[in-house]
């Protein structure tokens, strides 16, 4: 037997690895700077991302004009600081003024809680059907009675609120009204027409899957969007014209419906034939054998192209610029407009993408523990 | 027709193409309640093809396929009736990999037989007690190894009760060391008096367990007959050729 003992001391110090084998001096020294091409293209690129992140803090904060004051004659406020350090600091007065307009367009100003508690409710909808433990039965009423407190809030004349129209909604509430209206109508219909196109035993209802998608993927959304707008109202009698937002929502949710069947499509191809033979082999009729077996396994298959094509239609509502309705994008684009604030759209610009970035980063986000979760008994 | 006497499975001139490829040529096949056959042949030979005409994964272009005295046709009621009562169990296991593994059992009873839950359950712990892996009950298939799921693929067919039992090459997926465990739980069933068309090719399964061994080739049955006079006595060459392959070492 060997002399030698150890301490259980001893042991826990040996299990740690020495600094330069592991952590991150070790990664900087494989990936940053094993070899002197590879030290001097890092050396280089930490100079120039350096220098372009100091100067943008320098001109987005250190140099930057917060407010500008008012001038007492006209009233209005006077853009003469912003445009002195126009090109060395950014002006985010433009957004401390406009920021009411960006974000509710022309919605009177008095009811513009209103937009707020709206926006509040679809970010608290969308909290909650992230969760698992909320997917229940009771989420399908949840949903229904937030999407109609939604609709109260936003036209009013209800419970004492002021009656709003609908042509003088905007900014994030019509984006967001769009694009979930737009995914959640879309992707059962989606779901449809990819079960559609793989039917064998109608081929009447495979031919009209066919002829939908082909012919919808065929014309941009823009010239949907224009023909909703424009022809709809030509094929309705005579003073029956639904709305210009209706019009929109339903252009869109065909669109989306459309590129979803695809996605989806893809996965139910990529099941093995196996499941769908053993499903069958045990008596279970098509729609159960579609909902218990084959869309489960399905539909988590495809969660990295579901969640890209829903992030790609999130931004893609801004397309609705082109028949006069105001979301988010457009009432960014009028508060540009203004006289006083004209030259200064990259600052208005910023402050859009940031607001987009949040919503799609964290459906980005969201997928990736999706994945993580479905990944487990998928995988086979 | 009394229930009682008839043919389990009836196939009578059955033929099939893919195509312009003949792949069952005028099979007559007749299969009596609770007899065993093992159904063998070199590959292409048509004989996975016929055992999926029986609960018509595959559809035949020409013949008669009767089971359980039911036609088979393109009537789908019917049809996933008579696929309740005849319970397979595939090469590839195809368990569904997103449910455990008693859900994967007690999925068909539920929804099909439309029985309540915790009766399903019951049901499903006897046959998995039965196959002898009772404890893997709430693990997901891909956590077991290939023997276990083969089992399980077996339990999950018998929770339907069915009367009539299909095996397509049930263990050449499988490590030689888990062949065993399988082939043992298939005795057993059939011991306990089940009607088993077998396609495989474990000779030694066959010598032991069936009534009748079904040799076919090139999409027809050649020879037929028990196993000991097929195996000792075989009467065509093709038959000589392929026992000669397979037997080789036995």
């Amino acid at each position: 037997m060997s002399t030698a003992t150890t301490t259980h001391a001893e042991v826990a110090r040996r299990e740690q690895p020495p600094m330069l084998v592991a952590g991150p001096l070790a990664w900087a020294r494989t990936n940053l700077f094993n070899s002197i091409g590879s030290s001097l293209v890092t050396l280089a690129l930490a100079y120039f991302l350096l220098k372009f992140a100091a100067s943008f803090i320098d001109w987005a904060f250190l140099k930057s004009v917060w407010t500008v004051p008012m001038d007492p004659a006209t009233g209005k406020l006077d853009p003469e600081a912003c445009r002195a350090a126009k090109g060395t600091g950014a002006c985010w007065a433009v957004i401390w003024d406009k920021y009411r307009f960006i974000l509710f367009g022309r919605y009177p100003f008095d009811e513009q809680w209103r937009g707020a508690v709206v926006i509040v409710l679809f970010l608290g909808l969308f909290v909650v059907s992230a969760m698992r433990r909320f997917w229940r039965k009771e989420l399908a009423l949840i949903w229904i009675a937030t999407l109609a407190a939604i609709g109260m809030l936003q036209w009013g004349g209800v419970f004492g609120l002021r009656y709003v129209p609908q042509d003088e909604w905007g900014g994030l509430p019509i984006t967001l009204i769009l694009a979930t209206f737009g995914l959640a109508f879309a992707f059962p219909i989606a779901v449809l027409v990819a079960l559609g196109r793989r039917s064998t035993q109608l081929p009447a209802v495979k031919l009209l899957c066919v002829i939908y998608v082909e012919v919808i993927r065929g014309v941009p959304l823009i010239s949907l969007l224009f023909m909703a707008s424009v022809m709809f109202p030509l094929f309705m009698p005579a003073g029956m014209s639904p709305d210009k937002l209706l019009r929109a929502q339903v252009a869109i949710i065909l669109f989306a419906a459309v590129y979803l069947a695809e996605v989806i499509r893809g996965g139910l191809q990529a099941l093995p034939k196996g499941q769908y033979e053993a499903a069958d082999a045990l008596g279970l009729s098509y729609w159960k054998k579609t909902f218990l077996i084959i869309l489960p396994q399905a539909l988590r298959l495809v969660i990295p192209p579901l969640v890209n094509t829903f992030i790609g239609f999130f931004k893609d509502t801004s397309l609705v610029l082109i028949i006069g309705i105001f979301d988010l994008l457009t009432s960014g684009k009028v508060a540009v407009a203004d006289p006083i604030w004209q030259a200064f759209s990259t600052e208005v610009y910023i402050m859009l993408g940031l607001i987009y970035f949040c919503f799609c980063f964290s459906m980005s986000r969201y997928s990736r523990g999706l994945e993580r979760e479905f990944g487990q008994s998928v995988r086979r | 027709m009394s229930t009682a006497t008839q043919d389990a499975i009836v196939l009578d001139k059955v033929n099939k193409w893919f195509g312009q490829l003949h792949v069952l040529r005028d099979v007559t096949l007749n299969v009596a309640q609770k007899e065993k056959v093992v159904v063998c042949g070199p590959s292409g030979s048509g004989k996975s093809t016929l055992i999926r005409c029986i609960n018509r994964l595959e559809t035949h272009q020409e013949g008669k396929i009767f089971v359980d005295g039911t036609e088979l046709t393109d009537d789908t009621r019917a049809l996933d009736t008579i696929r309740s009562e005849v319970g397979m169990v595939f090469q590839s296991f195809n368990l569904f990999p997103h449910l455990t593994i008693l859900e994967n059992c007690t999925l068909a009873p539920i929804w099909v037989r439309k029985m309540p839950k915790a009766e399903a359950e019951a049901l499903a712990m006897e046959f998995l007690t039965r196959v002898k892996i009772p404890e893997q009950a709430k693990k997901y298939p891909g956590q077991l190894s290939g023997g276990q799921q083969q089992r399980v693929a077996i339990a999950r067919a018998l929770c339907m009760r069915p009367k009539i039992m299909l095996f397509d090459e049930p263990t050449s997926a499988l490590d030689p060391e888990m062949i065993k465990e399988v082939l043992d739980t298939m005795i057993e069933l059939a011991e306990s008096g089940m009607t088993m068309v077998c396609v495989t090719h474990e000779m030694g399964f066959a010598r032991q367990v069936a009534d009748r061994v079904v040799f076919m080739d090139q999409g027809e049955v050649v020879e037929s007959g028990t196993p000991t006079r097929m195996f000792e006595d075989p009467q065509t060459d093709r038959l000589k050729l392929f026992l000669s392959q397979i037997l080789r070492g036995h």
